[in-house]
This record gives C-alpha cells, sequence and structure tokens, in this order.
C-alpha cells in the first residue's frame, strides 16, 4: 500500500451551502498531511466523509486501500478519528473509556484491558486514569481522545483539529505524541487553524478554502510561492518612515511595504543578501534610529494571505 | 455477526450501568418519581374518584406503573442527545462495531431501570393495598407486557433525541407526547363517563391498551364498558400495538443515527 489516503472530487452539499465543491487529496503512507483554513471550509467535511461518518454527494475515496463508501466496515478497522471536541465519556474513568472502546474496536476483552493500560502510561494518565472524566484538564481530555483513537493500532489516524483550546503546554505535549505516532509508520491527516501547527507536524500541506484545495505542496514549496525572504527594518520614530521607504526603495528591485502601526518597512530580497549591505550603509548615512534590521522567511500566514487575500483565522502564536 | 452485535450491545450496557452508579440522583428520579405517583394519587384520588366494582387504589396502580414506562421517552431522548452532541456517537460510527448495538444497548439499559422501577412500585403499592388476584404467571406477564412498552418507548426517545438534539426541545416534545397518551387514557379515570368520541380516541391509545392489559392480569377492577377492539381484548390488543410502535420506530430511530453526526 503506497498511497494511504485517496480522494478524487469530493462534493457535498448542505441545503443551498455547498460544503465542498471538489476536493483531491492523497496522502502516501507514513506521510502527514496538514489540511490547513479557516472555520467552514470544509475541513471537517472532508475528515468526516473520509472517516465514513458522512457520504459525499459525489467523488470517490479510499482510506488504507478500503473504499469509504463501498467497503465502511474494512476502513474503519483501519483507522483511528480525534474530533474537535473529545470524544470521551465524561462520567466513566479513563481506564473505563479506553477499555470500553477497545472492547467496542474488537480486541477481545483481555487484550482491550492491556492496551488501556499501555495507553494510559504512555499518555501520562495514569494517575488519573480511575477517576471520572469530567475531573480532568482540557489537555488531559485530549490526551484521552487521542489515546481512545489509538487503541486499535490504526494504519490511518485523523485528527481534526487536536489542539483548539489547548493551553501551550498541553498542545507541545500533545504534538510529541502526534510526532510519536508518525515515528510509528502511522500515517495521519491533521486539520488545523493554526499555521504553525502545520508548519510543525505535516511534511505537505492542503490549504483548503471554500470547499476547495487551492493549494498543496511541503510547507517550504507553499512559503516560495509567497516569495523568498525579506528584509524587516523598524525604526524608532514614524516621522522617518517615508525616509526610510525611499533609500530601501533604492537597494531592492522590489516595492516595500509599511507597518505604520509598528514603524516598521520590508522589502523583499529579490537578488540575495547583496541587498543587506546596500541597505544597511544607506540607512547609516540617513542617520536614522534603526530599532530592529533583520530577515525573515514568509510564514505560512503570509501563504494564506497570499492565496485567500484574507488571514487565515485567529492566529494564535503558542 | 450476530454474536458481535450482542457483545457489543453488552458492553454498552455496561457502559450505561456504569453511569447509574456514578449518577445515584437518576436513581432516585425513576424510583422514587413513581413511589410519589403511587402515594399521592392512591391516597388522595383515591378518596374522590369511584371506580364500578373496586378499589380505586386497585384501580390506579396499573396505570401508574405504566405511565412510568413513557418516562423512557424522555430519558433516552436526552441520553442519545447528549452522545451525539458530545462526539461519542461520531467515535462509535468510526469504529467497527456493530452500529445497531448502539442504540439498542441504550433501549436495553432503559429496560434495567424500568424493571428497577416496577420492583419499588410493586412493593410500595402493595404496601397502601395494592394486591395480585390471578397468581404469580398472569402477574408476571403483566410486567412483562409493561417491560415491552417501555421498550417501545425507549426507541421513541432514541429517534426523538436524535432528530431533535437540544435538551430544553427535547423536554418539550417529549412533554408534548407523553401528556396526550397519559391524560387521554383510561390511566386514572374509568372511560365509561366521556363523549363518545373523546372515548373511542382514548380506547385506541395503546396507553389505554396497555393499562386495561395491566389490570385484567393483575386480577383488578378493569372498568371496561367500551366497545373499541382494544377495550374488548386488552390483552392481544395492546401486545399488537406495542409492537407495531416497535416495529415502526426502531427502524427509524436507526436510520437517523446512521447519518447523523455532530453537528
Amino acid at each position: 500500500m503506497d498511497i494511504a489516503i485517496q480522494a478524487e472530487g469530493l462534493r457535498k452539499r448542505y441545503g443551498d451551502h455547498e460544503a465542498l465543491r471538489g476536493v483531491d487529496i492523497t496522502v502516501p503512507a507514513g506521510e502527514v498531511l496538514g489540511v490547513l483554513g479557516p472555520n467552514g471550509a470544509g475541513k471537517t467535511t472532508t475528515v468526516r466523509i473520509l472517516a465514513t461518518l458522512l457520504e459525499a454527494d459525489s467523488g470517490r475515496a479510499s482510506v488504507a486501500g478500503f473504499d469509504v463508501t463501498k467497503q465502511p466496515r474494512q476502513v474503519r478497522g483501519r483507522i483511528g478519528l480525534t474530533g474537535q471536541y473529545a470524544a470521551v465519556d465524561e462520567r466513566l474513568t479513563g481506564r473505563e473509556n479506553l477499555r470500553l472502546i477497545g472492547t467496542l474496536y474488537r480486541l477481545g476483552r483481555k487484550a482491550a484491558k492491556a492496551r488501556a493500560d499501555a495507553l494510559l502510561e504512555r499518555f501520562e494518565l495514569t494517575e488519573a486514569a480511575d477517576r471520572p472524566v469530567k475531573t480532568y484538564s482540557g489537555g488531559m481530555r485530549r490526551r484521552l481522545d487521542l489515546a481512545a483513537s489509538l487503541i486499535g493500532e490504526p494504519a490511518v489516524l485523523f485528527l481534526d483539529e487536536p489542539t483548539t483550546g489547548l493551553d501551550l503546554t498541553s498542545r507541545l505535549a500533545l504534538w510529541e505524541m502526534i510526532r510519536e505516532q508518525v515515528g510509528n509508520g502511522v500515517t495521519v491527516l491533521l486539520t488545523t487553524q493554526y499555521l504553525e501547527e502545520a508548519d510543525q507536524l505535516a511534511d505537505r500541506i492542503a490549504v483548503i478554502d471554500g470547499g476547495q484545495v487551492i493549494a498543496d505542496g511541503t510547507p517550504d514549496e507553499l512559503k516560495g510561492k509567497v516569495g523568498g525572504e525579506r528584509l524587516q527594518v523598524t525604526v524608532g520614530s514614524r516621522a522617518q518612515l517615508p525616509e526610510v521607504v525611499r533609500v530601501l526603495a533604492g537597494v531592492s528591485a522590489g516595492s516595500p511595504t509599511v507597518d505604520e502601526a509598528a514603524c516598521g518597512v520590508s522589502i523583499p530580497l529579490l537578488d540575495g543578501i547583496s541587498a543587506i549591505a546596500g541597505a544597511a550603509s544607506a540607512l547609516e548615512s540617513l542617520g536614522v534610529e534603526v530599532t530592529d534590521f533583520g530577515v525573515s522567511r514568509p510564514s505560512l500566514d503570509d501563504v494564506f494571505l497570499a492565496l485567500t487575500g484574507r488571514s487565515a483565522a485567529p492566529v494564535r502564536t503558542p | 455477526m450476530i454474536a458481535y452485535a450482542v457483545s457489543d450491545t453488552w458492553a454498552l450496557v455496561g457502559r450505561h450501568m456504569r453511569h447509574i452508579a456514578r449518577i445515584p440522583e437518576k436513581l432516585l428520579s425513576i424510583t422514587l418519581m413513581p413511589v410519589a405517583y403511587v402515594v399521592i394519587f392512591g391516597c388522595l384520588f383515591g378518596t374522590a374518584i369511584a371506580v364500578p366494582g373496586g378499589d380505586y387504589r386497585e384501580y390506579l396502580m396499573a396505570g401508574i406503573f405504566t405511565q412510568t414506562m413513557l418516562s423512557n421517552i424522555s430519558n433516552t431522548a436526552l441520553g442519545v442527545a447528549d452522545d451525539l452532541g458530545n462526539g461519542l456517537v461520531d467515535r462509535f460510527r468510526s469504529l467497527p462495531m456493530s452500529q445497531p448495538a448502539v442504540l439498542v444497548g441504550r433501549t436495553v439499559s432503559a429496560l434495567v431501570l424500568s424493571a428497577l422501577s416496577c420492583t419499588v412500585m410493586a412493593v410500595v403499592g402493595f404496601a397502601i393495598g395494592w394486591r395480585v388476584h390471578h397468581g404469580v404467571g398472569p402477574a408476571l406477564a403483566a410486567f412483562g407486557l409493561l417491560l415491552l412498552l417501555g421498550f417501545a418507548m425507549a426507541w421513541l426517545g432514541a429517534l426523538i433525541g436524535l432528530l431533535v438534539r437540544g435538551p430544553e426541545a427535547i423536554s418539550a416534545v417529549a412533554f408534548v407526547i407523553v401528556m396526550p397518551l397519559t391524560f387521554l387514557s383510561n390511566a386514572f379515570i374509568p372511560l365509561g363517563g366521556l363523549p363518545a368520541w373523546l372515548r373511542t380516541v382514548c380506547e385506541w391509545n395503546p396507553i389505554s391498551a396497555v393499562i386495561a392489559a395491566c389490570r385484567e392480569l393483575f386480577g383488578n377492577p378493569t372498568a371496561l364498558t367500551g366497545t373499541a377492539l382494544p377495550s374488548r381484548h386488552p390483552v392481544p390488543m395492546s401486545v399488537a400495538l406495542t409492537l407495531v410502535v416497535i416495529v415502526v420506530v426502531a427502524p427509524l430511530a436507526t436510520r437517523a443515527y446512521r447519518t447523523a453526526v455532530a453537528r
């Protein structure tokens, strides 16, 4: 099996609203695909179709070598799903939750028990294992949820916004646990609104907007599409900005962009670093007070902005 | 296939039984409420309502038993909607398990609670003077019939929970269903004095049929004067009407479940 997830022309309509307008996705086995997009872009609908929860109006999809509509049971036996909310039973303990899911995954009672214990240990929940889940913190619930989706040692893991609403520490911990699964050879499809999350975890990224994949590639390829490195200059007073813009325009072929609020100017470094020296000496001869001077690579946020003309949802930096 | 369905159902019944152990209040609501009904209706209404050919408390008990089975509608609906809302249904549907087992596990668990309610009510009823007159066999058949009704109502609740979702809306819908079923029936009053058209409506209410059948099986006063089929043959008609409800509602609920996803 070389291709773990393949979707062709997935369409889904809810009444008047076209949630998916022909989504194509290919994920080779063992890779992590980050599906990036704002709320309502079609990320969750895509995951639900691939995880056999929802039938597409048209198009085909196969997961782990089985057709999602014709062989849903075979697909379900090979996937793990972690949705947007921790889908665990609040009133049961962590251990009971995992044993229940393990039993329903057809592991057999004994194996389900052993697997539950191992996962509790791995996800640092052993101490809380016999407490009802409603006493857990948000991060613990998400860890339990991820553990539940790994019960059957799935070949393909769907993570639908796995860290939305988590604090920094919990996010980093969850990322680490996801990386470990990838290290074990699991294929992962991860949806996220967080550019940084996709950047951190994904081998390839599909940017989805308005129910379509509008760009895909490695994080570096996507960043390359927006243009390369930029020189970023911040000065001490706003009054000096026009002068700085004029000087910088002279050292690069690209046109500068100005951020008035931050007293910053940036220009694309089209001919490599040679412009940096020119800019530095020009600024020095001008005698302006430079508070920051550096080269920045475009973030995925820039990519998103360039592709869609708007920012990618609430940007949170951990 | 069937063996898996049974073992999955069993695992989920275990889940619901744990819930009961974790939330003792739930147990109170299904035992204390019916007891309160027995005492309040039996002792208060008993002084005001006369039943032809018998004692009102004896007449009342089958009504209270049956009314309690109707509480399975809202209980099951709320439970199903909760599972749907917090994503558990999504999880179950992504597992290689028997999918009908999720709803069957729910409705079978509701039966366990119903049996418990019946036991408590029977003890309290006995204490206030209710008796079974035709022996153990028919009495057990009456309880079997009550549980069959409870099962049907749990399926109806599952369907409502999947379609309606919001807890407030579910309470409202359940009320709109339970009120007429309870009061357009012979649960609390004999139907003899009603206008003919209303009596016909009440007689064909499956709840009336179940109540009349229980009274007959318990050997309690039935006060049946009607001519509609369920009044003349309460036992077979009540079984038939209840089975019709299950045969219609259970497939509808199963279909609603197959396409239900959290929103």
